[in-house]
């Protein structure tokens, strides 16, 4: 995956907390990581991909920043329901707002919501993804990205 | 007095559709159903007869795609404003060919989702 691919996931993720009451994020520098342990926070919403590339693209993030999230877009009701919807729709943002660069073949499926860490289904095993920081307030966040063409 | 117009919100997420309905102008847009999918939104389209619908694209059992090319073949008349984070171009006029009048993309701000809804009936800000 070039770095050009990359930057699109990366402006997804900066887009997506531009609508938040408290925009300043930093993203850290993305690294190459193993799938055969996939790193995970408390929460992840993950995006199947298919068409002109193959795998998926998640977002994992602690229960604590995705409480604070839900406040700060205006949602009051903060239970478990509404924080898995919410890292589900975080995923699915990033990966359709990708279209624009990918194009319509870049085929996303609805989200899949896990808590805790994912199992080996959930990630090409063959693969190794790349892992984009994400730094929110106080809380470390993460954009998975794990493609081939 | 402003008409009223009556609404559906069709998306697979609850923070969206209550994020749009908190979005939209109370006085100008009632909303009479929301549907967590596109079937959903065919079975409750014969009995709400709306007049606005939001709808979003990528959602399980029927896609907003088919589920406005439904809509359209029952009552062309009804006016779908598109709410997706799908952002490319063709996604757009397909949806636009399908009968949608409208579309934005998530994520977006309450002002730009009440703009669209007001544009899209040819109500003017106030």
């Amino acid at each position: 995956m070039s770095e050009k691919a990359l930057e699109v996931f990366i402006d997804g993720v900066l887009n997506y907390f531009k609508h938040t009451s408290d925009n300043k994020i930093k993203v850290g520098a993305p690294y190459l990581h193993n799938n055969t342990e996939p790193a995970t926070l408390d929460y992840t919403g993950i995006i199947g991909v298919s068409g002109s590339y193959k795998g998926v693209v998640y977002f994992t993030a602690p229960k604590v920043l995705l409480t604070h999230l839900l406040l700060s877009l205006g949602e009051s009701d903060t239970s478990m329901e509404n924080i898995a919807d919410l890292i589900g729709e975080v995923a699915n943002t990033i990966s359709g707002n990708a279209r624009s660069e990918f194009g319509q073949n870049f085929m996303i499926s609805v989200p899949t919501v896990a808590r805790g860490r994912l199992s080996e289904a959930h990630v090409p095993q063959a693969l190794r993804s790349y892992v984009i920081p994400i730094y929110w307030k106080s809380y470390n966040a993460a954009v998975v990205v794990c493609l081939e063409q | 007095m402003s008409q009223l117009f009556k609404m559906m919100i069709v998306d697979d997420s609850n923070i969206i559709r209550r994020k749009i309905e908190r979005s939209r102008d109370a006085s100008i847009f009632d909303v009479v159903a929301v549907a967590s999918d596109g079937e959903s939104a065919l079975q409750q389209l014969e009995d709400k007869t709306p007049d606005v619908v939001t709808m979003d694209l990528t959602m399980p059992r029927m896609d907003g795609i088919a589920c406005i090319e439904a809509m359209m073949g029952k009552n062309p008349d009804i006016k779908v404003l598109v709410v997706s984070a799908l952002s490319d171009k063709a996604t757009g006029i397909e949806a636009l060919e399908k009968g949608a009048r409208g579309f934005i993309c998530k994520p977006f701000s309450e002002l730009q989702l009440s703009d669209a809804l007001r544009e899209m009936v040819g109500v003017g800000n106030v």
